[in-house]
């Protein structure tokens, strides 16, 4: 699993390369949350089109996430295009409580 | 038509084996030519099942996973099993969004997804004796060619 992360204005730009999983999800957890409270930042975009693999573990990384978000006021969006990782967000639910672009631009824009 | 196989992989309960788990059971199932799709189900079903194990059988203390497929005819039947604390109330936990460690950031949508990505779901669970989760999925892609 490989992680990047940018920051551009208040957004925390997250980058997931590889499978998430149980495993992976919480040191990227760890990471990704230490950055946003560190630099306090106000919203989370999740890159995951690079993601080969997710289980039900990513799920629960968006959400917390989330929660983080909603406590500063602020959002996250989700930058997919893979339809086994788009499936599985559809399946959860979390579309309708977060939006899903299919590129970083409009993730921005919006 | 493939004559019947059969595989058995033992590890502990660490969650870096989790990847190794579905990946295992993923080669041992494309002898029955699955679509990238089937696959796909299998290695998130299998990834539950095991991550369950190891979460919620053992509490991330230390405990063998045993993972058991089975190939035959057009299907496969996988059993995960753990000799953990076992399940108090099956119907509970496998009720959409469930689950009993909300503060470990779990979505309780593991059993939810076994359930869809597999055509079978059987969970049986002893109270101090541990959990077996029986699967089972039909390739349609062979039943179609047929």
């Amino acid at each position: 699993m490989n992680l990047s992360m940018k920051v551009i204005n208040e957004y925390l730009i997250v980058s997931l390369n590889g499978e998430l999983d149980h495993h992976t999800s919480e040191e990227i957890r760890k990471k990704v949350d230490q950055k946003y409270f560190n630099q306090n930042l106000k919203n989370i975009i999740l890159d995951l089109r690079g993601l080969k693999f997710m289980d039900s573990s990513g799920i629960g990384l968006v959400m917390g996430r989330y929660k983080n978000c909603k406590e500063k006021n602020g959002d996250v969006a989700i930058v997919s295009t893979n339809p086994y990782i788009n499936r599985m967000l559809n399946m959860s639910g979390l579309p309708k409580i977060i939006n899903i672009y299919s590129s970083m631009e409009e993730a921005i824009i919006d | 038509m493939l004559e019947k196989n059969y595989m058995k992989l033992e590890f502990i309960s660490k969650s870096s084996n989790e990847s190794f788990a579905r990946v295992v059971v993923a080669a041992f199932a494309s002898q029955l030519d699955p679509t990238i799709e089937e696959l796909s189900d299998i290695k998130t079903a299998v990834s539950e099942a095991v991550t369950n194990a190891i979460i919620h059988g053992y509490e991330y203390g230390e405990g063998m996973v045993t993972v058991e497929a089975t190939l035959e005819k057009d299907k496969i039947e996988i059993v995960v099993e753990d000799m953990g604390r076992g399940i108090e109330d099956v119907d509970k936990a496998m009720e959409p969004f469930y689950t009993s460690k909300p503060d470990l950031e779990r979505s309780g949508m593991g059993f939810t997804v076994m359930e869809t990505f597999m055509d079978e779901l059987k969970v049986e669970s002893k109270v101090g004796q541990g959990t077996k989760i029986i699967m089972i999925k039909k390739f349609k892609s062979l039943s179609d060619r047929e």
